[in-house]
Order: structure tokens, then C-alpha cells, then sequence
């Protein structure tokens, strides 16, 4: 227990330094998939360790001691942690379990009132064209049984030539068939109940995406049409004036310390279409999938131990 | 409102599988479209098999109509009701609000392409050359 509780902390720390990288190397379904379950699992196995340490100091109080006939004396003796840490992670969990309830209480509320708000348009083939001179597109999700609906608006069609208006509907049908809103959802959790993991939701938004652009891709056959199309429309949404300031490093644009290091997540998605294709990476799933069975088996170990010291301090 | 319009008692949101009020709603919305044609709340009832009772139908449907997503008319000792039929662009822009209020919409929307700093779209343009200039 000493130990093992502490590795799904320490993983906390470590891991999200992985997040961006491997959202751009590997395969965006791929890596969409390793992200949102890595928030997911040290999001849930933070929680328990906390509440394992936290339950190391709750039975030395004697009045709850009393409740399951523990011994608080020797509770005190055996107790792998020091009771000031114990009483950190009873706060740190007590906020970890609020953050992920109001979390997902929002959200759920927010899928709801998207999903009537999908299902109050009336629309043929689930795409509903809105007079706004403005250029927007967007996909609204639906719930189950209830189709989502894809928004576009006139100023956006207007930007858009034939072609690029199929690369749209197909980025955010893939949106939608693909239940992006859930990735997202599921890694925000994580990441609600433990802040460390913030980079993992981020790395989830820029996956949909890039996921969304190479099914594009595919439907049309054309990825550097589908790169095109994306800064089209992203530069008309971008109502801001176009002043060509003198912008220098126009080379190692794709460099790995240019410019898109910090660019947002636009520009890296039309970098990444221009360049090939990425794989799968089986090396770095394989690292991922490694890294959260061990944060599984060493929750699953402190908890076994937590059950021991119970029993021991137990003994009547 | 008439009479028979009134839930008999107010407390009538508890009944039947519970879920958020907006689900509930996108449900009948998306019952009353697939009708085409205006339903009562004895008809909405009928159809939807869920165990759902007579009075909570009439509370959500009454609701609805006050919000403006349903327009009714009478029929016999009931009101019919119909989804407001009028342009999307009218559709989509009441809804906005409806979304609008929630603090984490932009993360259940997934837009085509935003966010674009002063600094990305210098890069964009770098990206894709010089022909995207006449494009705009």
C-alpha cells in the first residue's frame, strides 16, 4: 500500500507530459481511444488512491472506528500513512468527487437541451441550412433514438465551393457517427476529477477533430483539398481584418520547434493533413495500454491492502 | 388554459422513467415531427409505451407550448398539439437560446473550424500559400 497507492498519483504527474505528442503522432481514431481512456483511468484511480489514503485516517478517529469494530489503537500503529497526508487526500477527494458530479450533471443537462434543440429542426437529411450571413458550421448531437443534426450556415455555404461543402457535411457527419460528444465528455471527467489530467481532454478536442478531418479525407479522397477547405473556412470565420503582418519563420512551419508548437488547433490540423498520413503507432499504444493496466493493478493492490488492514485492525 | 389542459396535481414530473426535462422534450418534439400531423395528449401518450401517465404528457406538452416550440388547437374536449412549423433559420435561431444559457455548449458543439487567433491565421495563410488570399 505504500506504495502502490501513491503510483496512480504519481502517473497524474507523469502522463499528461504524453498527451500532445501522442495526439500528434498517432492515428487520430486510434489515438482519440488511448487518450480519453487514459483520463478515464488515472482520472478514476487518482480518486480511489485519495480515498484509500483517506480511509487510513478516518479509522483512527475511534468514534467511526467503533462503527465497524476497528481497533483505532492499533489503526494508529499499523497505518501506512501519515495522518496529515491522510487528511489531505480526504479534501483532495471530497473535491475530485464533487468537481466530477457537477461535471457530468452539466453535461448531461447540456446534451439534452442539444438534443432538443436538434430535434426542433426541421430538416429531410439531418442538415439544416440557417440565414446568417455569418460563416458557421457546427454538428449538434442527438441522443440515442434521436438523430443529431449538422448546421450550416448560408455565409459558410456561400464561402464554400461544391466540393468543400461535401468535405464539410462529411467532417461533421463523422462527428456525429462517430460520437465525438462522448470522447470529449468522458476525458473532461477525467480530467474534472483530477486537474493534473487537463491536457488529455485538450489532446481529446484536437483528436475528434483531426479524426473527423481524415474521414473527410476518405470520402472525398483528398487530403490536402480537405486542408484547404478547413482554412477556408476557418480564415472566413476569422472576422478580424487581414493585416499581413511581416510573420517571419515561413520555413520549419512543419519543423517540430516551429511556429505550430504553439499555434492553435486549427493551423496543426491543416499541417497535419498536408503531411502524410500518420500510422498507428503500435509501440505507443502498447506503452499506453501498459501504463494504465499497472495504474489499474496498483489501485487494485492498495485496495486489497486497505481490506487487510482492516481485517487486522479489526481483531476483536 | 382549459381546464382539462391542467395537470390534476403539479407534482406529476416524477412519474414514469426518470430523465432531464431537455430529453424528455426533444423526445415529444421528435414524436409530434415524425406524426405529421397534430397529436392530442391522450394520442402522445398512446404512442410513446413507456409507461408515461396521461397527466405527466399534458404537463410537458403544456410546458413546451409556453416556451414556444408547440402551437395548439382545440380539438374536441382537448388541445391538439404540432411542432411550431416555420423557417429552420427561425428554428435555429429561437433554439440558439435554448443552448445558449448552458455554460459548457462549446463543448458539446463541434464547429467546423473557429478559434482563430490573429497569429493562426497568419500561419493558415503561410500553410495553404498564396492562392487562399483571393479566395477571401
Amino acid at each position: 500500500m505504500r506504495i502502490a497507492v501513491y503510483l496512480p498519483l504519481l502517473l497524474s504527474l507523469i502522463a499528461p507530459l504524453a498527451a500532445r505528442p501522442l495526439s500528434e503522432r498517432c492515428e487520430p481514431r486510434l489515438a482519440t481511444w488511448l487518450l480519453t481512456g487514459s483520463a478515464l483511468v488515472l482520472g478514476a484511480a487518482s480518486t480511489v488512491s485519495l480515498g484509500l489514503l483517506a480511509a487510513t485516517g478516518l479509522i483512527r478517529i475511534p468514534q467511526l472506528a467503533a462503527l465497524g469494530h476497528w481497533s483505532a489503537t492499533s489503526a494508529q500503529r499499523d497505518d501506512p500513512a501519515e495522518l496529515s497526508v491522510a487528511l489531505i487526500a480526504g479534501l483532495l477527494v471530497g473535491g475530485a468527487v464533487l468537481a466530477a458530479a457537477r461535471m457530468l450533471w452539466r453535461r448531461a443537462r447540456t446534451l439534452a437541451a442539444a438534443a432538443l434543440d436538434a430535434a426542433c429542426m426541421p430538416t429531410r437529411d439531418g442538415t439544416v441550412i440557417v440565414d446568417d450571413e455569418a460563416p458557421d458550421a457546427y454538428a449538434l448531437p442527438g441522443l440515442p433514438g434521436l438523430p443529431g443534426r449538422i448546421v450550416v450556415s448560408t455565409g459558410m455555404l456561400h464561402t464554400l465551393d461544391e466540393t468543400e461543402h461535401g468535405i464539410l457535411l462529411a467532417h461533421e457527419r463523422a462527428h456525429l457517427t462517430g460520437h465525438h460528444y462522448a470522447f470529449v465528455a468522458l476525458a473532461q471527467l477525467g480530467a474534472s476529477a483530477n486537474p493534473l489530467l487537463r491536457p488529455f481532454a485538450t489532446a481529446v478536442a484536437y483528436t475528434i477533430e483531426r479524426w473527423a478531418d481524415e474521414n473527410a479525407a476518405r470520402a472525398t479522397g483528398d487530403r490536402s483539398r480537405v486542408a484547404r477547405t478547413v482554412g477556408k473556412a476557418a480564415l472566413a470565420a476569422h472576422r478580424a481584418p487581414a493585416l499581413t503582418r511581416a510573420a517571419g519563420a515561413a520555413l520549419g512551419i512543419l519543423g517540430r520547434h516551429g511556429p505550430l508548437a504553439s499555434a492553435g488547433p486549427v493551423p496543426r490540423r491543416v499541417a497535419a493533413l498536408l503531411a502524410p498520413p500518420l500510422d498507428r503507432r503500435p509501440v505507443l499504444a502498447a506503452a499506453t495500454t501498459a501504463v494504465l493496466t499497472a495504474t489499474l493493478l496498483a489501485t487494485a493492490e492498495a485496495a486489497h491492502d486497505l481490506h487487510r488492514l482492516l481485517e487486522t485492525v479489526g481483531a476483536r | 388554459m382549459r381546464e382539462n389542459d391542467k395537470p390534476m396535481d403539479a407534482d406529476t414530473h416524477g412519474r414514469g422513467p426518470k430523465r432531464a426535462n431537455g430529453a424528455r422534450e426533444a423526445e415529444f418534439l421528435a414524436l409530434l415531427q415524425q406524426a405529421g400531423t397534430a397529436l392530442t395528449p391522450g394520442e402522445v401518450t398512446e404512442r410513446l409505451r413507456d409507461g408515461l401517465t396521461y397527466n405527466s404528457v399534458v404537463t410537458i406538452l403544456t410546458r413546451m407550448h409556453t416556451k414556444g416550440l408547440l402551437t395548439r388547437n382545440p380539438r374536441g374536449r382537448a388541445y391538439a398539439y404540432a411542432p411550431v412549423t416555420d423557417d429552420a433559420g427561425f428554428a435555429a435561431r429561437r433554439m440558439k437560446t435554448v443552448l445558449e444559457e448552458r455554460p459548457d455548449r462549446e463543448a458539446v458543439l463541434a464547429r467546423f473550424a473557429d478559434g482563430l487567433s490573429d497569429t493562426d491565421a497568419d500561419l493558415l495563410r503561410q500553410l495553404l500559400g498564396p492562392e487562399q488570399d483571393s479566395d477571401r
